[in-house]
């Protein structure tokens, strides 16, 4: 019990930059469109919001920064993809490149400074319950965000027209230009979406989870939080499961580092990528569900005259 | 929308060709942008990037040397991505080559002989092949997502290089850096150019530059690996195996980058470190696209993204510009060069009111 809670908490810290890129690139492929450049959305959301905060001090201006830089590196991505039919696995992986180089470019002064990271939020009486409390109920902003997010997604895309609507384009795109849906206008939004959201986990990452800035220090996440979604066969809930799952085999390595197990520290840190691969093969031996819940049309470009 | 796109009747063989130089200007036009938004003189900073590394003979053979690997990789990554297959994990397999090549060089540390070199590279080959028939496997058997899975085997392979040298492999007399031994002689390769680093492993590229124009052109899975790619249904009616399609490419494409880990330690490095390549096994995904997917293409774009190297070099020496550019320099050429490629099966109009709203 006594290291429980702390190890809980940790698991809560390494999860929430999966959970939110994850969910936002969920959304982006139910749409339809597949877009492999979460990496580096993730990572100039990170510097962009660490920036911000340099300048300003501000945890609310540093995370806004981070959520609009995503976006506006997913719009390079929605207008090269929707307006010029790229191909957008190409796209995907320059847009990657770019933010790796963009990152490293933009954090040149900011490497070496440190912050204390986001500030507790703890909810009046709440988070005073034993365990639970200090468990679910005293966070900062994001985590609490994260918790929201989730329902919200899942009630967006199952309650909602415009969810329906962003789904029937995922899966037809050229029945729901038939009915009439704006598909591009959709994606576009979609595409915006996923990148915000890609942008506030890398904001995550700098601002909270380790609050400072190194080169490429999403270190895969971006394309762990790619895979995540296709464990999860794009659900919300299970893309919740996926990102605490994937949290707590970072956490578990570093804690069994930390105490010695007497396996090298380098073998120790392949464990999420090894597990990624793991779990991709269980869920994707099954070609006939992921046909099921995979979005019909992702991946396919669409020409409305065409 | 004030502009819309007209389907060509054909696709423009003059804009396949046309769109990677219209890129290339569009890039230096943002370079440029770029330079004068961090307040450097934009045409000294296009001077140090791309004109001053070419100025003397060493220049030349860093060019070739930088080309190297990049032209062997994406020669050989551009077979793969005309099937459909999409191997984002070469630097992985660039890693895994350069671990097993170079481990028999630490091996035979101490004899000479002409056949050491030979068998490290025959091992380097096998290595990044070996690295690549993981996803090849998953994917032909789980049908697991062949991006995703190399993709997370180069981070398993950074990591497990960086073990081998913080660990077993370490130099003991090598003032605790993570390092191996310097390799010796019978396990370097040869220099062929004198004032220069340029080394044999150009030679090989350009040989590799040649056998991929003949595979793709002139052999019958050179055949399926187009059809595949451009016509599933076609193939498969045809009786091609998709599956033996697959294996073929990963497996080119991790001999390809193994044989270019093997060379990066062999020649420029002489040792293994923690980190031996700046990201050539990415880089070759740009300079495949940027050379459309053609041998002789991915030979001119190789020596280009070659020169973006050495210009970051050479413009953080005389302008301290951060080294990043350079990425976001290969970054910007890609982005330009998708959105150009529109004009291959487009024609841009003006969209005219009693057109049809584009939605």
């Amino acid at each position: 019990m006594e290291t429980l809670l702390p190890t809980l908490l940790t698991i809560i810290t390494a999860a929430t930059p999966l959970l939110y890129a994850a969910l936002g690139e969920m959304v982006t492929e139910k749409s339809g469109v597949l877009n492999l450049g979460v990496e580096g959305m993730m990572l100039v959301g990170a510097v962009v919001a660490f920036a911000a905060m340099h300048a300003t001090g501000s945890a609310s201006v540093a995370i806004l920064a981070g959520l609009l830089a995503g976006a506006a590196l997913s719009s390079i991505f929605a207008v090269l993809v929707l307006g010029f039919q790229s191909s957008q696995v190409a796209t995907g992986l320059a847009l990657t490149i770019f933010g790796i180089g963009l990152s490293a470019l933009l954090g040149q002064g900011l490497v070496g400074v440190a912050y204390n990271g986001l500030p507790k939020l703890p909810i009046p009486f709440l988070s005073e319950i034993p365990f639970l409390g200090p468990l679910l109920f005293d966070h900062d902003i994001l985590v609490y965000g994260s918790f929201v997010a989730v329902p919200l997604v899942a009630w967006f895309l199952a309650r909602t027209r415009p969810g329906l609507v962003l789904r029937a384009v995922g899966n037809s795109h050229d029945a729901a230009h038939a009915i009439g849906y704006p598909v591009l206008r959709i994606r576009f939004l979609a595409i915006l979406f996923g990148g915000a959201m890609a942008g506030i986990a890398g904001a995550y990452l700098s601002l909270a989870y380790s609050p400072l800035w190194i080169e490429n220090m999403s270190a895969g996440r971006g394309w762990i939080a790619l895979a995540l979604v296709v464990f999860a066969t794009w659900r919300p809930w299970r893309v919740l499961a996926g990102a605490y799952l994937f949290g707590g085999i970072t956490i578990l390595q570093l804690h069994a580092q930390a105490i010695g197990v007497g396996v090298p520290p380098q073998v120790m840190s392949m464990l999420p990528y090894v597990a990624t691969i793991v779990v991709l093969v269980l869920i994707s031996r099954d070609q006939n569900k992921i046909k099921l819940n995979a979005p019909g049309c992702i991946g396919k470009p669409f020409h409305p005259t065409a | 929308m004030l502009l819309k796109l007209i389907r060509r009747p054909s696709p423009s063989r003059a804009m396949v060709w046309l769109s990677p130089l219209i890129a290339l200007a569009l890039t230096l036009l943002s370079g440029v942008i770029l330079f004068a938004f961090m307040g450097v003189d934009p045409a000294g900073a296009l001077y140090a990037f791309f004109v001053e590394p070419l100025t003397s003979r060493y220049g030349w053979g860093e060019l070739a040397v930088k080309a190297t690997p990049l032209v062997l990789i994406a020669v050989a990554l551009s077979i793969g991505f005309r099937a459909g297959v999409w191997n984002i994990g070469a630097e992985g397999q660039l890693i895994l080559g350069a671990i097993c090549g170079g481990g028999i060089a630490l091996l035979f540390h101490d004899i000479e002989g002409f056949w050491i070199l030979p068998l490290m590279i025959l091992c380097g080959i096998a290595g990044g092949m070996a690295w690549a028939a993981i996803p090849a496997f998953l994917r032909t058997r789980f049908n697991a997502n062949e991006i995703l899975v190399s993709l997370m085997l180069t981070y398993v392979a950074g990591l497990f290089l960086s073990y081998l040298v913080h660990g077993p492999w370490r130099d003991t007399d090598g003032f605790n850096f993570p390092e191996s031994r310097v390799f010796n002689a019978s396990a370097t390769l040869p220099t062929i150019l004198s004032g220069t680093r340029l080394h044999l492993g150009a030679v090989m590229a350009l040989a590799v530059v040649v056998a991929g124009w003949v595979l793709i052109a002139r052999t019958l899975i050179g055949f399926q690996v187009k059809v595949i790619g451009e016509a599933p249904a076609a193939g498969r009616y045809a009786g091609f195996s998709v599956r033996r399609v697959i294996w073929f490419s990963l497996l080119l494409g991790g001999g390809a980058a193994g044989l270019a880990g093997l060379i990066e330690v062999a020649g420029p490095i002489g040792q293994l470190q923690p980190s031996i390549s700046p990201g050539y096994g990415f880089t070759a995904i740009i300079v495949a696209f940027v050379g459309r997917l053609h041998p002789l293409g991915v030979l001119f774009a190789g020596l280009l993204m070659a020169l973006s190297y050495l210009g970051g070099e050479s413009a953080q020496i005389t302008l301290n510009l951060p080294l990043a550019v350079t990425g976001v320099f290969q970054g910007m050429l890609l982005f330009f060069l998708l959105a150009c490629d529109v004009l291959i099966h487009y024609r841009i109009r003006p969209a005219s009111a009693s057109a049809v709203k584009p939605s």
